[in-house]
């Protein structure tokens, strides 16, 4: 099967809806990057190149160029995806969705139940999320649980080029407002992704690793650091089962709890902020319908409830990594 | 006023009975409300009448509105069925949104009304996003966002103006300046000229009396067919009165005394559009008598329905969250 990298995945999703239904368009900035100039016109792609090509496919009125006005694009976005058509927008980086909220949490989520069924708002919002990059506070946030905390948004975060395409097709294809979470970190990781297209279903986790001790849940690039950690436990002795579980929102609690009823012990990795957050929802779901089965208290890893800082000094400090999360696994057997 | 050489006898009778039933339906509610009947909150727009309908007499079902908290006068203009509407208010279950919406989120996509809105400004980019449709599947359908002089310093409907003018989308702005955003005189809260904000950019922008059927259904009628015609977005600025508080319950201190009395006696638009309409010979006073009648007994019958109609069952609470999920 061919090696494509996570970029490349995303960029033959979009390419494929795009090909096949003629309602599906990509708006955001940039996504052409140069619209409109002297230059190339379709010289970016995409600030991280993602939406590159599509432009000389599609043209002008499907891979829209917009100004920096995430408010109105998005809110665009919102009013077409309900009167009937599947845009794709791209939000750039989550942090950017401070600009746009309201049409995220007031509009694209609550249409549906406000209108009584009567609409549907089959969007797509694709954003960056993660550190790494020393990007400092406002371009490295991973926001999955402010989305996931709203009824009426699904929230998906790929962890490999495979996912990610199958992921977003299915995403598209949906017919309610997605979130879908790309981690910056991750553009250029490499894997099999097949030339058609397919779709995974939202909602259905993916056990990347098997073992009786432990159960390990996570999403995105924080699921490949488990797998580093499982594969190092498993010469130590450790077995530990690897939860992708691909989705906050919908999310596979049955896959979650079936885990954590087999090995009693529940570490939960996450790169998003503690308080009221994922990694603490997952671990309260063990605690109310799983506590008969636990073992050990539940533990979690995840970012100080700090502000990401930019110092990469700092920023190493952040961000959970494979030994913490050796660590946690080794306190749930302790 | 206007000519109006555009407009038949039908059409006329038309739009007399739309305003017409706007004022039945929001002066009923101002009452019932009164009464307790009516629960939530309540934004009525008596008075605005001739601004909602003098628009909308140029849309079909296949082009969108967008409105605002203050919504009721918009979703008739547009075609919504009064009885759901009436049921939505009085939160029953056959109401146009199933009892989940109430008055701040009345909409009825099948007639192109995408909704009123509880967030002040929300639904201007949602126009856009109406526009959008037509302009990426190469559509002839406009798409009109309804807002009010408080949501002109609102984020979202100017960073739409830009938008709208840099994909040229086929969109009308059509600001309603009833003279105040909630309690706050737009005179206040609008810094410079809003025409000339509108214009700033490139929007071809049109100012009129609101409360001249006759003007607005002129002023809109161009703009609209540039819009259709791919000529771009327009700003009109509609110059109106609202009678009833900002919402239900605002005793309106803010508002000099007889400010309200003397529109209603000078300048009330369903007066003027009698007289007008009258004056030029092709409807007589017996003709909008009877269309009055007719609003009066349909109005009687949703009341009556909506208070003999069943409220939500609990399983409603948790459908309509997702399509699927």
């Amino acid at each position: 099967m061919p090696q494509k990298s996570f970029r490349v995945a995303i960029n033959e999703a979009l390419d494929g809806e795009m090909s096949r239904d003629p309602t599906v368009f990509l708006i955001g900035e940039d996504i052409a990057g140069g619209t409109g100039g002297e230059g190339e016109e379709d010289a970016w792609g995409g600030v991280m190149g993602v939406t590159k090509g599509l432009l000389g496919k599609y043209g002008a009125k499907r891979v829209i160029d917009t100004p920096i006005s995430e408010m109105s694009y998005i809110g665009a976005a919102v009013g077409a995806a309900a009167t009937g058509m599947r845009p794709v927008a791209e939000l750039m980086f989550c942090d950017f969705a401070g600009c746009c909220f309201d049409q995220l949490m007031n509009q694209a989520a609550k249409l549906r139940y406000m209108l009584g069924g009567q609409a549907k708002v089959p969007l797509v919002v694709r954003m960056q999320c993660g550190g790494g990059f020393n990007a400092a506070a406002q371009h490295s946030q991973t926001l999955h649980a402010l989305f996931t905390h709203i009824p009426g948004l699904k929230v998906v975060m790929p962890s490999n080029p495979h996912d990610a395409k199958g992921l977003l097709v299915e995403a598209i294809r949906d017919d309610d407002p997605v979130m879908f979470m790309e981690h910056k970190y991750m553009y250029d990781d490499k894997g099999e992704v097949p030339d058609e297209q397919y779709a995974i279903p939202l909602g259905i986790a993916n056990y990347t690793r098997d073992g009786e001790d432990v159960t390990i849940c996570a999403l995105g690039r924080m699921v490949n650091l488990c797998n580093q950690a499982a594969d190092e436990l498993a010469g130590e002795g450790i077995g530990c089962t690897v939860i992708d579980l691909r989705s906050t929102s919908p999310l596979d609690e049955e896959s979650i709890l079936e885990s954590v009823e087999e090995t009693g012990r529940l570490v939960v990795v996450d790169e998003g902020y503690p308080r009221c957050g994922f990694a603490a929802d997952v671990a309260a779901l063990a605690a109310t319908s799983a506590f008969g089965s636990l073992k050990a208290p539940v533990q979690t890893v995840t970012p100080p409830h700090t502000t990401i800082p930019f110092a990469p000094v700092l920023e190493a400090l952040y961000i959970p990594d494979v030994d913490r999360i050796k660590q946690a696994v080794a306190a749930t057997l302790a | 006023m206007t000519d109006q050489p555009t407009l038949e006898k039908t059409q006329l009778l038309d739009a007399f009975s739309r305003m017409r039933t706007i004022r039945e339906f929001e002066d009923r509610i101002h009452v019932k409300n009164q009464a307790g009947e009516v629960p939530g909150f309540i934004h009525l727009s008596a008075g605005q009448e001739a601004s909602a309908v003098g628009i909308c007499m140029h849309l079909t079902e296949d082009d969108h509105i967008t409105s605002t908290h203050r919504g009721h006068g918009h979703s008739i203009a547009k075609g919504c069925d009064v009885v759901a509407m009436m049921d939505e208010i009085y939160a029953k279950r056959s109401g146009l949104c199933g009892g989940k919406g109430g008055s701040m989120h009345m909409a009825d996509l099948s007639k192109g009304m995408i909704g009123a809105n509880g967030i002040v400004g929300a639904g201007v980019p949602l126009a856009a996003g109406a526009a959008l449709k037509s302009h990426v599947l190469g559509l002839d359908r406009v798409a009109v966002a309804f807002f009010g002089d408080g949501a002109v310093n609102e984020g979202a409907t100017l960073e739409t103006m830009n938008l709208a003018k840099v994909l040229n989308l086929p969109l009308i702005f059509a600001m309603e300046d009833n003279g105040y955003g909630e309690a706050t005189p737009s005179s206040y809260a609008i810094a410079g000229d809003v025409v000339e904000r509108a214009a700033g950019f490139d929007l071809q922008t049109y100012q009129v009396d609101g409360h001249d059927f006759f003007a607005v259904y002129a002023t809109a009628g161009k703009a609209i067919a540039d819009a259709r015609a791919g000529k771009g977005p327009a700003f009109l600025h509609i110059s109106l009165s609202r009678y009833y508080g900002h919402f239900e319950g605002d005793a309106a201190s803010y508002r000099p005394e007889g400010e309200v009395a003397s529109v209603k006696s000078e300048r009330d638009c369903l007066m003027l559009f009698r007289q007008h309409a009258v004056a030029g010979g092709q409807v007589t006073d017996a003709e909008l008598d009877e269309v009055e009648s007719q609003v009066i007994a349909r109005l009687d019958d949703a009341i009556e329905h909506a208070i003999a109609a069943a409220p939500p069952v609990e399983k409603d609470l948790l459908t309509d969250v997702y399509v699927a999920y």
